[in-house]
């Protein structure tokens, strides 16, 4: 902020301005003071016969003007106020912020203590901390997920029962607390252009039951079995250490149409947020362990209470 | 525009602080103090035994902070009804308008705080420390034990009033009956510092400043003027019948002296609470209190002649000689009709407010960083939060549904939803349209969704919002 001034000009400037102000007010005050006249009128006539009077303020008024002056003064010493002067109080009100949120962060720890105590499973069956977790899920959350925790394209449903990196309490947690950066190669050209790609969405499709092509299918097994199995599995369920999803479960986070399954395969997906794409951004350091804690309860709960 | 001001004030040194002249006040009785006396005790019998009431199992008048949630016998009051607070603050300020119109400072003599509270110290004062000449001998007097023991009592007893008063303010902020078995020294944090607040200000501002509050720190005592017209009826002294002033015997014959009704006693200067002589006409530091008027009708009586040398009276009255009958009818005038109206309007429309408040407040809340999705092919979904705040003092349990499109409907979600006496409860939920064969209008389409009560008649309400459709 003050390094923004290249010289120490401005900074002086006000602290000098400041310091005569308050020096010209203590002589006006000292000089109204010896002012010995007398309190009946000010002579002023208006409209021939409008007087104006004079009321001098009772004598404790003055006092009330040098009561703000010491203060003034006591504050300018204290609190930053005089150019870069920083007071010898030394406040900030970076410092202030800190010093509610360590009292705020006092307040709610036996609360947290309490629940890091229990279970995941007896957590999530806990009224009162599913409704503090859900209304850290609302702010912290929702803003991806939904505020119904089903997501949208491109960020993962919730409630939807499919969890590609994990759906236990301990990946859940690690989810939230690391973040998760998923990668899909883009296979186009593996696959041999559009037919390939076609042939193998219409084996993707047929996995989960949707519509598709038989005479492709045969086709896309083989191309599956040759370029997919190495992350998603012979069975094509997946591997949750590398974050690969299930294909047999109709679950589809980048959109469950033809069009966008084969865009999927043919440029791949990587969620890194360097790449300009979404990913599931680290939450420790952004919330506590115990807020964390209470998250993983309730995002576990959705699916398994 | 001045004409000989110029060259005179240029010379004429002005006083800009003098001493306070300490104002020993002698008492008044009549019909106007019998007024103020009643309207102290009712005003205080309020304040002090109010927040004792209790409504079912709680505080009949709490405007609890802490949770934001304001009691008041029946009705509880969110935060979200802060119109009321509104319309009380117009209700008071057009009352103030009008009655300042009709009769002067009315407030300031008769309902102010601080007002009631000089007047319940004086009371204090007098019963330790005797009548005002008593009082003023005290003060002259040098310090001895008599002096030692009276200052002491007095003052004991206004910090024990003005401290009994700062805890019964905050006990209509914070639960009253848990605030006292607090005290003395167990309260703390905001409470102490508003105990100590009201109670300090009670103490100095009634028991040291007085007249000097209304003189040189209260806004309204200086900006009623402009209410006042020359159909005001205010405290006035009967000049033409008054002077010349002077005093006689009670036979004197008025005419051979030459003297009007005044005898100069300067009961109404030594009863006045400001200090100010109201034989020098209206004046600002008039607080309408109405003493001078009792304490001269007193003298008048004893000297036989009619009552009102200090009366209320307008402006036009005394110019054009107007009686009783002629200033009332002068009250219903333009002005008063108009703050009366206003008024009225006010008052009706609070009320028939406060007749149909809906107890059930629901606030919706559009998923602003997803705008829509497909479910399932055709079926789209937009997310939405319901903050539903049920303000009645039982629980409900209640019912979402959404109408504006053809077969819209609310997704999966556990319906009924239970929420808590006086609770409010924040409802994620998805709203589900599966897109007609034909099409459909991309872009927002309103919709409305309605909170009822499982028997649909208790308490229901309807929100608007929007469904968005995608362009394909």
């Amino acid at each position: 902020m003050m390094s923004d001034f290249t010289s120490n000009f401005w900074n002086l400037y006000i602290a000098i301005a400041t310091v005569v102000a308050l020096v010209f007010t203590a002589w006006i005050l000292l000089a109204a003071g010896k002012d010995k006249g007398k309190a009946s009128d000010t002579t002023h006539v208006w409209d021939g016969d409008l007087t104006e009077l004079n009321h001098p303020l009772p004598n404790w008024w003055r006092w009330l003007f040098w009561v703000l002056l010491i203060f003034s003064a006591g504050y300018l010493i204290y609190y930053p106020g005089l150019g870069s002067f920083k007071g010898i109080g030394n406040w900030s009100s970076t410092g202030q912020f800190d010093k509610e949120m360590a009292a705020l962060e006092a307040q709610t720890r036996p609360m947290y203590e309490r629940f890091m105590a229990m279970g995941v499973e007896e957590l999530a069956a806990n009224r009162q901390a599913m409704g503090t977790a859900e209304r850290i899920f609302q702010n912290t959350c929702a803003r991806c997920h939904g505020s119904d925790a089903r997501g949208f394209i491109g960020f993962p449903n919730l409630r939807s029962g499919a969890w590609n990196w994990g759906g236990d309490p301990a990946d859940i947690e690690q989810s939230i607390a690391e973040g998760r950066t998923g990668i899909m190669l883009p296979m186009g050209d593996a696959l041999g252009g559009e037919p390939g790609i076609k042939a193998v969405v219409a084996y993707m499709r047929s996995l989960s039951g949707l519509d598709h092509e038989e005479g492709l299918m045969t086709q896309g097994e083989a191309l599956f079995e040759e370029n997919c199995v190495a992350c998603h599995g012979m069975d094509a369920k997946g591997m949750k250490d590398i974050g690969a999803p299930d294909l047999t479960d109709n679950v589809w986070v980048e959109g469950g149409t033809e069009r966008a399954m084969m865009k999927i395969v043919e440029f791949g997906h990587n969620s890194d947020l360097a790449d300009g794409d979404f990913a599931m951004p680290p939450h420790k350091g952004v919330l506590s362990k115990g807020q964390m804690y209470l998250l993983t309860a309730y995002v576990w709960g959705l699916t398994s209470k | 525009m001045n004409d000989s001001s110029a060259d005179k004030g240029a010379q004429t040194k002005q006083l800009i602080f003098a001493s306070r002249r300490k104002l020993y006040l002698r008492a008044a009785r009549g019909t106007f103090q019998n007024w103020r006396i009643a309207l102290v005790v009712l005003s205080q019998v309020v304040f002090y035994g109010l927040p004792w009431l209790v409504w079912g199992d709680r505080q009949a008048f709490l405007l609890e902070l802490a949770t934001r949630k304001f009691y008041l016998f029946g009705v509880v009051f969110w935060p979200q009804d802060i119109i009321y607070l509104t319309a009380l603050l117009i209700v008071c300020a057009y009352s103030l308008f009008l009655f300042t119109a009709v009769a002067g400072r009315l407030f300031c003599g008769f309902a102010c705080p601080q007002t009631i509270y000089t007047e319940m110290l004086i009371w204090i004062e007098q019963a330790i420390e005797g009548n005002h000449n008593a009082r003023k001998k005290l003060d002259a007097a040098p310090w001895s034990a008599n002096k030692v023991v009276r200052k002491l009592t007095k003052h004991g007893l206004w910090l024990l009033l003005a401290w009994w008063t700062g805890v019964t303010f905050v006990g209509y902020f914070t639960p009253i009956r848990e605030l006292v078995t607090e005290l003395p020294f167990g309260v703390s944090g905001w409470a102490l510092f508003f105990i100590l607040l009201y109670g300090g200000m009670v103490y100095f501002l009634a028991g040291w400043l007085r007249e000097q509050v209304c003189k040189y720190m209260c806004p309204y005592a200086r900006f009623q003027s402009a209410m006042f017209d020359r159909d005001t009826m205010v405290i006035t002294y009967d000049t033409a019948r008054g002077e010349p002033r002077g005093a006689r015997g009670r036979k004197a014959d008025l005419k051979e002296m030459q003297l009007g009704h005044c005898i100069d006693c300067e009961l109404c200067v030594q009863v006045c609470p400001t200090g100010i002589d109201i034989r020098d006409g209206l004046q600002y530091e008039c607080i309408g209190c109405a003493a001078c008027i009792d304490v001269c009708d007193g003298v008048m009586k004893k000297m036989d002649y009619p009552l009102g040398l200090v009366r209320y009276t307008t402006d036009n009255a005394l110019a054009s000689g107007y009686g009783r009958k002629e200033i009332w009818k002068r009250v219903f005038r333009p002005r008063t009709l108009f703050y009366t109206a206003i008024l009225l309007a006010i008052i009706i429309a609070v009320a028939s407010s406060l007749w149909t408040r809906n107890p059930l407040k629901v606030d919706v809340l559009r998923d602003r960083a997803m705008m829509v999705r497909e479910a399932s092919p055709g079926v789209l979904e937009n997310v939405y939060r319901l903050q539903i705040m049920n303000t009645e003092e039982r629980a409900h349990r209640f019912v979402i549904e959404v109408a504006g499109l053809p077969g819209i409907e609310v997704g999966e979600l556990e319906q009924p939803i239970s929420i808590d006496s006086a609770s409010a409860q924040m409802v994620p939920l998805s709203v589900r349209f599966k897109l007609p064969r034909n099409g459909f209008d991309a872009g927002m389409h309103p919709i409305i969704f309605t909170v009822r009560t499982e028997d649909g008649k208790t308490l229901r309400r309807e929100e608007k919002s929007t469904f968005m459709v995608p362009r394909n």
